[in-house]
């Protein structure tokens, strides 16, 4: 057998991006950020050294949910909602296998939103990746619980009157070890953030900003656009200063309890004076922190905000069991039969 | 009753009485440990004999106000030297250990009957919180019973006055001084639950010893005093040779369960979210670590089934539990198992709905539920045990078909087999069927939805093997290779593969047997626990000359092939149902026949007596 975690067995044969490709037409709208997610996807299997019968995809209801058809691994279709708990169950019983969430906003905030609070918090060996594009798409553009307040649909005419939640502070809330962020528009950012969170040992959540060009285009455009990026957005790296803009001179800098943008050379400000950015460490108030800086007031982070070790519940699942063998011997039904007290009638 | 041996001890010994059943009734505070004497009575019985039946009556608050009529807890017993099936309609005896026991449990006790009150549990206050305007032992309003006053709690307390213990802690085990004065009065030896105690309270040898002492003190206070002038003597009922133990419907389903995943050589998996009735096979199955059996107590029930789901599709039996209201959340989830057709095992131990309803009393109200509570055309198989102990046939029954069909099934059980206990004669391991699992390994022929050309399953093919992978979900599929089609023949045809599949279990479950005559008259058709009753209300109809045959179904969906020709046979059909006649519904459905009902749901068992008034009506 082969481990979920890739160690290679000899001569098992090296797979390529085409051999995550299957044979089901692709059927996004043309443009839609979701294009992006499945190449990046189908081009980061093959790296991950893992057989491919070993992976599964499951996901539940959206437009992102179609993404199982389009890999040639085992994968599910689930319902709405359901998919953390769907993949829960084969985790759990199936340690070995590798199983990725695909999910979206609606799918994981809204209707499912209890069930991705509690795989976070179990901390279940699998990865959970949520496209975020703040809309309802397959069901033709009502507003998504992750679109900004007084957002204008065919659901809330005049605007939405519920504030937004945030994925990434909702996970860290749930207990979540490792958060991530990255955006359809940046295939290469996406391919190592999907690498991190496969070598996750636990729970791994990756929020993606992805396009829907139909209902709800360019909701991330204003800093994900290619010429504007380095100045809004701020790559996440683990042991650097938290430093963005084209010129490398704008960082984030901790006052009192807030960050705040400071420009390096400005007041006597050095890089000494950034946040340095550590994703392991145990308390999660930078993480929280991070996760609700957002544009226009802040460049907006990605990458790997947060990445600490806990104890998975497959693990410890397995470890019970096997603990319990070890004390009390392999289970014998007939010794089980006849639990409490008997007796014979001759 | 039959009377007589008198033994002749002299006049101060009390007689001794043979009698060929007796049911009691322990009812009390729940603080006041009546399940445990009721179980304790159960054993003994069971060690000595008798054929037995218990049902326990727990009070939905889990904290009611002590000494209130909510907090009343009680355990019936029916123990007897026949076959029984029921655990008694009416206690012989009641054992009231407060007025507010007293209150709510005496409407049961036929006039005539042994009642035996704890008098020191009379105060103002204790009858205050019960609702008397009077005090019942005084104002005579017990006069048409037997009643013995007893000084319970202040017979243990003197019995345990040297024990060291707290008077919290001494008053606790006046619960065992009742059960010594009941172990006296029917004759049973105390070793069953002096064992038991020491066990029990290992750790704690001064309450072992006390629990011990006041147990003695109660059967001493039988024998010594004069207040009882006769005792009773049920002789040994004449059973199948063999190991027995006595077993609740839960305990024996999960033991079911677990037996069914070492026959079938596969894990089992159980996601359950924790709901009266249900919650005790969860505690069971998490007990059963070394026997491989993983439990997920999920965030709701919908994760519960969806993790069950997952499960299965890994290759795992991938099962899950619940009541009522929670299979309706679970409804979803259990159409996506159709349409994947995958293994799964849905119990449900129905309790009174709707809603919320009544958690801790029994009702059969889910029938439709499990047949039809669903969106489109989405049959599952429905299996329902008979008794507390068929409850670990059925649970297997329930997975040979699941695996064998790729469907899910319905095990559909009540609180009342759920709670209720019967002695189960231990089966022999070794000679029960092998459940064979084939999972799909030839990439060369696999396709995700060809058929078995018998029972019309699609291949297990499940992730781990090579060259397989494959895509399932909740949206329609092609015919064979299950890809997304909405191609209207072929749902059509898919909409009727699905339903022949479940269709065809029918050649595989035994046909209905019927019990008493082989045509004409009336026939009673039951479902599920009203089995006991049922046959107990028929053969006694029988005894008085009427033509009266029974037949009860274990398998609702789908039915017996024979059914619909049994039904014809027979002038009269009488379905007794605790719910407003479901089971009746589709059998009118199906086979035009014009069968009666019998319908009352009250959130408790019928009484024999029940049926065979019904049964007078209509034979
Ligand atoms: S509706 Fe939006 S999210 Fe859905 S496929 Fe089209 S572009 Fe993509």
């Amino acid at each position: 057998m082969v481990t979920a975690n890739g160690d290679k067995k000899d001569g098992v044969q090296v797979l390529s991006r085409k051999d995550f490709v299957s044979d089901q037409e692709v059927r996004w709208c043309p443009g839609c950020g979701d294009y992006s997610i499945l190449a990046q996807t189908q081009k980061v299997m093959p790296e991950l050294g893992i057989p491919r019968e070993n992976i599964v995809f499951i996901s539940g209801i959206g437009c992102s949910s179609r993404l199982p058809y389009y890999m040639d691994t085992y994968g599910m279709h689930s319902i709405h909602g359901r998919a953390p708990t769907i993949a829960s169950g084969l985790k759990a019983s199936r340690p070995e296998l590798s199983v990725w969430v695909v999910t979206g906003d609606g799918d994981a905030l809204s209707i499912g939103g209890n069930h991705l609070l509690h795989v976070l918090r179990r901390n279940i060996d699998l990865q959970i990746i949520l496209h975020n594009n703040q809309i309802y798409g397959l069901t033709k553009g009502q507003y998504s619980p992750t679109s900004e307040l007084g957002k204008r649909t065919k659901s809330s005419p005049v605007g939405t009157i519920d504030a937004p939640l945030h994925p990434l502070t909702v996970a860290l809330g749930a207990e979540a070890t490792f958060v991530a962020r990255t955006v359809d528009v940046d295939p290469h950012h996406m391919v190592g953030v999907l690498e991190r969170a496969y070598q996750h040992h636990g729970s791994a959540f990756c929020e993606v900003y992805q396009n829907c060009n139909i209902y709800n285009d360019g909701a991330f455009a204003d800093f994900t656009a290619k010429e504007v990026r380095a100045d809004r957005m701020l790559f996440l790296e683990h042991g650097k200063p938290m430093i963005f803009g084209k010129e490398r001179n704008k960082g984030i800098r901790i006052n009192g309890l807030q960050p705040e943008v400071v420009e390096i050379g400005v007041d006597g400000i050095t890089e000494a004076d950034l946040l340095v950015h550590d994703e392991t460490r145990p308390d999660p108030t930078i993480a929280f922190m991070l996760s609700r800086m957002s544009y226009p007031d802040f460049p907006v982070p990605i990458g790997v905000i947060r990445a600490v070790q806990r104890p998975t519940y497959d693990d410890l699942m397995t470890a019970q069991i096997e603990h319990a063998v070890a004390v009390e011997g392999e289970g014998d039904l007939r010794t089980l039969f006849t639990e409490g007290d008997t007796w014979v009638v001759e | 009753m039959t009377t007589l041996t008198k033994e002749s001890q002299g006049p101060e010994h009390p007689e001794l009485l043979e009698l060929d059943r007796v049911t009691i009734r322990f009812a009390g505070d729940s603080g006041d440990g009546m399940q445990l004497a009721g179980t304790q009575f159960t054993k003994t019985s069971a060690v000595v004999g008798n054929d037995i039946s218990t049902f326990p009556d727990i009070p939905a608050e889990i904290r009611a106000p002590q000494g209130s009529l909510p907090g009343v807890s009680g355990f019936q017993v029916s123990f007897a030297s026949t076959e029984i099936y029921t655990p008694g309609d009416a206690p012989d005896v009641l054992v009231a250990m407060n007025p507010a026991a007293l209150k709510t449990n005496l409407a049961d006790l036929p006039r005539g009957g042994i009642l035996v009150v704890n008098e020191d549990e009379f105060t103002e206050t204790n009858l205050r919180k019960a609702t008397y305007a009077s005090n019942p032992l005084e104002d005579g309003s017990l006069r048409s019973y037997r009643t013995f006053r007893v000084p319970i709690s202040t017979l243990n307390a003197r019995a345990l006055e040297d024990s060291g213990l707290t008077a919290v802690q001494v008053d606790r085990c006046k619960n065992m001084f009742a059960l010594g004065l009941m172990f006296w009065l029917y004759s049973r030896p105390l070793d069953t639950t002096v064992h038991w105690i020491t066990e029990k309270f290992g750790k704690n040898p001064g309450v072992a010893a006390a629990n011990i002492k006041t147990l003695k003190a109660g059967y001493a206070f039988g024998e010594t005093t004069e207040m009882f002038a006769t005792h009773y003597h049920v002789p040994k009922a004449k059973q199948k040779p063999g190991l027995y133990r006595n077993i609740t419907g839960n305990e024996a389903t999960a033991l079911g369960f677990v037996t069914a995943s070492k026959l079938a050589g596969r894990q089992l998996f159980y996601g359950s979210y924790p709901i009266t009735p249900a919650s005790d096979v969860l505690h069971e199955l998490a007990r059963f670590k070394n026997f491989g059996v993983k439990t997920f107590q999920a965030e709701d029930e919908i994760a519960a089934v969806g993790a069950a789901i997952g499960a299965s599709f890994g290759g795992s039996l991938g099962l899950t539990g619940t009541s009522g209201p929670g299979l309706a959340l679970k409804s979803e989830a259990i159409g996506l198992a159709v349409m994947l057709e995958l293994p799964l095992v849905v119990m449900d131990v129905q309790r009174a709905g709707p809603s919320t309803g009544m958690p801790t009393k029994t009702e059969q109200g889910d029938l439709l539920q499990c047949m039809f509570g669903r969106n489109g055309e989405s049959p599952v198989a429905v299996v329902a045990p008979a008794t507390s102990s068929d409850c670990f046939n059925m649970a297997i029954e329930a997975w040979r078909i699941a695996i064998k069909y790729r469907t899910p099934v319905v095990f559909l059980s009540d609180g009342y087999l759920g709670m209720g206990s019967e002695p189960w004669l231990v089966p022999d391991y070794d000679s029960l069927p092998k459940i064979p699992v084939v999972f799909a390994s030839d990439p060369a022929t696999y396709k995700p939805y060809a058929r078995d050309p018998e029972t019309l399953a699609p291949p297990w093919a499940i992730p781990g093997t090579p060259d397989l992978e494959h895509r399932v979900g909740g949206l329609e599929k092609a015919d064979i290779t299950g890809n997304v089609s909405y191609d209207p023949a072929n749902h059509d045809k898919m909409v009727h593969l699905r339903a022949e599949k479940v269709a065809r279990i029918a050649q595989d479950i035994p046909e209905l047997v019927v019990d008493g005559d082989e045509r004409g008259g009336l026939l009673v058709l039951g479902w599920g626990s009203t089995y006991g009753v049922i046959m107990t209300a028929v053969q006694r109809a029988r005894a008085q000359g009427k033509r009266v045959s029974m037949a009860h179904l274990r398998y609702l969906n789908p039915f017996p092939r024979n059914l619909g020709e049994v039904l014809t046979r027979y002038d009269k059909v009488l379905i007794p149902e605790i719910n407003l006649g479901q089971l009746r519904l589709l059998v009118r459905g199906t086979f035009l026949v014009d069968a009666v009902g019998f319908n009352k749901v009250a959130g408790r068992p019928f009484t024999i007596r029940d049926i065979e008034e019904r049964i007078g009506e209509l034979a």
